[in-house]
């Protein structure tokens, strides 16, 4: 293994004296860091709203004006059928429409349960779920409030609602550790694929194949320095995440570094396997482009996999970044240990274990 | 030291699908000899070097390499011998003294043995003062003695040469014999492919392939007075008037 | 001089469909990716694993698990003990704990009632998936409070295909990313790519003009984002169903054009850059980045903070975007888009100017 500290300090000196490679390796992680929690946190307001008033009563005036006044939402219509407002949501014109039942008013005073119907557009599911719960706040305030006046009993919602891990529902925190991991698998899979593929363009490889050198010394020396880039710049990532989002993990810092260690490893595999089966840069490329493609999109980082239909959810399990997914929001938010998540770490070890043993492998010294 | 022979070849043959590389070629190599591998452009001269060195295996024949098979045991071959390719192949963005050292620790030199060869190669290759100038930035000739000096750093027994002085200026090339004839001096035999039909008067054999196959073998003088013309270059150009393949 | 300009296409070509897998990659993508958003990804709220706690197991505490386990958004994972809420939830066991109160009955009488009192129903919801949690709750408590008289008990729904309309809302995007993703960036590797094994310079001396040279690059690039073309608007069409009423034409000029501009951006890094590593990152990460976040194919530039909405103005994708959208989903016709389409009329006279300016000077 002495051999493998000659080829360290190559990949090393050869990653520094790039012109662009180490500027990439702070600048990107910046630039994600700093511009897309922006992009995917939203400041929810102005939820263009329509009233479907059947009831016309106190409460559902009340409620009209509550709406009108609020700086969350722009009333945009009381309609006298729900067929309507629903035309307007589908023409994109309202966002969220509350439906007050007749009788309404009524149900408070004796009568029979009649229930608040409030439907939002999903196509922007931030827009709409928090939309969705804003109104129901303001009915149940508004309702509240006019039981105080009308002496019908005090109010209070029966149901008390914990948001655990994330209490004030604080989008960027969901996506924040899902930016690191994009992070790492935009640089932890491309650049060892360029780095392998790049010398075999330049015929240097073959020199190293005329060597004693063993494939697994090689192999090694290509995912080392990645690593190591890798972990620097999730460290990075996590003190931009304090430092301007005051996010920090809940669980042990030991428990992500372990897993990032895995994950990086099982991604420059990846990349190493795919410039392996490569002649040039562009083929591999378009490979990693498309098993990035599949990894950024199905692995949960920006939709969640239980959404997804039952065929869709049997592939994630096939999905390194999935388990990593699990693991770093698990961390992260929920202060998970590796006991709680024993299972993603298995599963990461054994992807770790199959890439980089069959990029070992599928490197050949001889043809 | 033996007298068996070095390399010794027998019927070695090399097909990429339908197309025979190499045809069944043979010959053997004897200790201390510089051994001419000449050849049209696609004559084959390449893949069978490659076979030679543990880059590619054999479709059929038999081979070996300073005594090991050049079928089975490729990398017990890769420490005994020294390689030098048509494309330069060290590494640009590395300086000239971080190639010594990488090469030297490749091939498990130690660190004194390592300082005191890369003293010595930059002394004879008079390149003292450029030890820490990235390679990328050196004309082409130097790039190529540093090459052949780095290839010889771990005192092969046998040093492969593919094309070592293309694109070089006559002076350079008149150096790089002299660094090959010193390597032979100091024991080591020397495999070389070459394009100029003067360097082929140089070897001590030559072998001339044609098609895959080697049509003509022996000592430049004999090949000469066989084919009846004054130089290499006129036998060259005999053999190779049939060849079919071409670039 | 045509002839020369027809051999050099043939050349690219050739290097082209050599490339078997490369190929197969690029015309494989577009496919996967529409069937990836169309049928496999979703936003919508699914799926929810709930456990429930119950100290006093009572009729009404049953009828009120039975409307969560019979409810196709929940799925129900049995009873917990209290203390084990925190554990099954950091474990991903549950997303969300129901807690019946001790005396849940006594006091969902007196919400009836109106008489108010403590809390009869506790959720604990696992928000580290935001949306999830926000959407999950609300929905949990209004099947949890059903058929409760004097509470609000609301009936939420969350829209997500009106009229089906957001199945395939995400096919403008995808159009804008691939054909950038082909012709930016694998115009540039490949110019670059002459570049470094220095054919680039053997082109040049012969007698065909540089810009025909690298022209002669970009058509088979071009002609392969063709066939993609066809391939989205034929899976949108016959897969997806988007109806496409009449703008065909408009579509596929609109289309055209950010194509070239596309070729023109891969043009201009290959001015940029030296090597093909340095080419590739700059267009997958300072390219294809900004355009899968700004352009707002991923994320609604409305709802972005001001200034990443100006920001999102200099990348072409976006208008792309908006204009086919425009075009493809909501029907309408190319007087419409002409905004749009002078802004990508603008951007890639620009950007071919720029480019070739750089691309001269590099060659004096």
């Amino acid at each position: 293994m002495r051999i493998l500290r000659f080829l360290l300090e190559k990949e090393l000196r050869q990653f520094i004296r790039n012109p662009f490679l180490p500027k990439v390796a702070v600048v990107f992680p910046l630039m994600v860091m700093l511009v897309i929690p922006w992009v995917t946190t939203m400041d929810v307001r102005h939820i263009n709203v329509a009233v479907v008033d059947h009831d016309r009563s106190s409460v559902s005036r009340r409620l009209i004006q509550k709406i009108t006044a609020s700086d969350y939402f722009t009333l945009r219509g009381v309609e006298e059928q729900y067929g309507i407002a629903l035309e307007r949501l589908e023409d994109g014109e309202v966002d969220a429409i509350v439906e007050l039942p007749d009788g309404f008013e009524h149900s408070f005073l004796g009568g029979p349960a009649e229930r608040v119907r409030i439907s939002a557009n999903g196509v922007n599911a931030v827009k709409g779920s928090l939309g969705m719960q804003y109104l129901l706040q303001v009915v149940n305030q508004t309702v509240l409030e006019w039981r105080g006046e009308y002496g019908v009993g005090t109010y209070s919602d029966p149901v008390e609602i914990q948001y655990r891990y994330n209490p004030t529902l604080n989008y960027r925190y969901y996506m924040i550790p899902a930016l690191m991991i994009m992070l790492i698998i935009m640089l932890c899979g491309f650049l060892p694929a360029l780095n392998m593929v790049g010398e075999k363009e330049t015929g240097t490889i073959e020199q190293i194949n005329v060597t004693p050198v063993s494939r697994l010394a090689f192999t090694l020396a290509k995912l080392i320095p990645f690593w190591i880039i890798g972990l620097g710049v999730l460290s990075l990532a996590m003190l931009l995440a304090w430092l301007i989002y005051g996010l920090v993990p809940e669980g042990s810092f030991g428990a992500i570094y372990l897993a990032a260690a895995l994950f990086i490893l099982t991604m420059s595999g990846i990349g190493v396997v795919a410039a392996n089966y490569s002649s040039n840069m562009q083929q591999t490329m378009f490979v990693m482009f498309f098993f990035v493609m599949i990894f950024v999109l199905m692995s949960g980082l920006i939709t969640p996999v239980e959404s997804m239909p039952a065929w869709g959810q049997w592939i994630t399990r096939f999905l390194p970044p999935c388990y990593f997914v699990e693991i770093m929001r698990g961390i992260y938010l929920k202060g998970a240990s590796i006991g709680d998540l024993w299972s993603d770490y298995i599963a990461l070890s054994l992807f770790a274990l199959l890439f980089n043993g069959w990029a070992a492998l599928s490197y050949r010294k001889q043809s | 030291m033996s007298n068996d022979p070095i390399i010794s070849v027998r019927e070695l043959s090399k097909c990429f699908g339908d197309f025979i590389a190499v045809d069944r070629i043979s010959f053997d190599v004897a200790r201390g000899e510089i051994f001419g591998f000449l050849g049209a452009n696609g004559a084959g001269k390449t893949t069978a070097m490659r076979m030679l060195c543990g880059l590619s295996y054999p479709s059929s024949g038999s081979g070996t390499v300073a005594g090991f098979d050049v079928m089975r045991e490729g990398e017990r071959i890769k420490r005994r011998i020294g390689y030098m390719s048509q494309r330069f192949s060290l590494y640009d963005d590395l300086t000239v003294m971080e190639n010594i050292r990488l090469y030297a620790g490749i091939y498990g030199l130690t660190r004194r043995q390592m300082l005191r060869r890369a003293v010595t190669v930059l002394d004879r290759l008079q390149f003292r003062s450029e030890a820490d100038t990235l390679v990328g930035g050196l004309p082409l000739g130097w790039k190529q003695k540093l090459a052949f000096s780095v290839a010889m750093l771990h005192q092969p027994e046998v040093v492969f040469l593919d094309e070592p002085t293309g694109g070089v200026d006559p002076v350079t090339r008149r150096q790089f014999w002299e660094l090959i004839y010193e390597a032979v001096a100091d024991g080591t035999t020397v495999f070389i492919t070459t394009h100029y039909m003067d360097e082929a008067e140089y070897c001590s054999r030559v072998s001339i392939m044609v098609d895959g196959q080697i049509r003509a073998l022996g000592v430049p003088a004999d090949l000469k007075r066989q084919f009846a013309v004054q130089t290499m270059d006129e036998v060259f150009r005999t053999l190779a008037r049939g060849a079919k393949r071409s670039e | 001089m045509r002839k020369s300009f027809g051999s050099f296409v043939r050349k690219e070509t050739l290097h082209i469909l050599r490339d078997g897998r490369t190929m197969m990659i690029v015309l494989l993508m577009p496919v996967v990716q529409m069937i990836l958003f169309g049928f496999a990804i979703s936003n919508e709220v699914n799926n929810i694993d709930v456990g429930v706690v119950v100290p006093h197991p009572t009729e009404s505490v049953r009828q009120a698990i039975e409307r969560i386990s019979s409810n196709p958004y929940f799925t129900f994972k049995g009873y917990l003990s209290a203390d084990r809420i925190d554990q099954a939830l950091r474990q991903g066991e549950v997303d969300a704990v129901v807690v019946f109160a001790d005396d849940y009955d006594r006091q969902m009488d007196a919400f009836s009632r109106g008489e108010g009192g403590e809390k009869a129903i506790q959720i604990v919801i696992d928000a580290s998936d935001t949306n999830t949690a926000s959407a999950g709750a609300v929905y949990l408590k209004s099947v949890l409070l059903e058929g409760h008289a004097g509470v609000v008990s609301p009936e939420t729904h969350l829209l997500y295909n009106p009229q089906m309309k957001s199945a395939y809302s995400f096919v403008p995007g995808i159009m804008g990313m691939i054909f950038m993703l082909i012709c930016a960036i694998m115009t540039s590797v490949s110019i670059v790519r002459e570049k470094e094994t220095g054919t680039m310079e053997v082109l040049l001396v012969s007698p065909v003009r540089p810009l025909w040279i690298v022209s002669a690059k970009m058509i088979p690039y071009f002609t392969l984002s063709c066939l993609n073309l066809l391939s989205i608007l034929l899976l949108a069409r016959f897969v997806l169903e988007v109806p496409m009423s009449g703008n065909l034409i408009s579509i596929v000029g609109v289309s055209m054009l950010y194509l070239i501009l596309a070729l023109a951006f891969g043009l201009f890094i290959s001015t940029v850059a030296q090597r093909q590593a340095t080419a590739l990152l700059i267009s997958a990460m300072l390219l294809l980045f900004p355009i899968i976040m700004l352009s707002g194919m991923a994320f609604p530039v409305e709802n972005m903070p001001g200034i990443l909405q100006v920001v999102s103005c200099v990348v072409p994708t976006r208008w792309y975007i908006d204009a086919v959208r425009k075009l493809m989903i909501e029907g309408l016709p190319f007087v419409a888009v002409l905004k749009e389409f002078f802004i990508l009329v603008g951007m890639t006279l620009m950007l071919l100017t720029v480019a070739l300016r750089k691309f001269n000077d590099k060659l004096e």
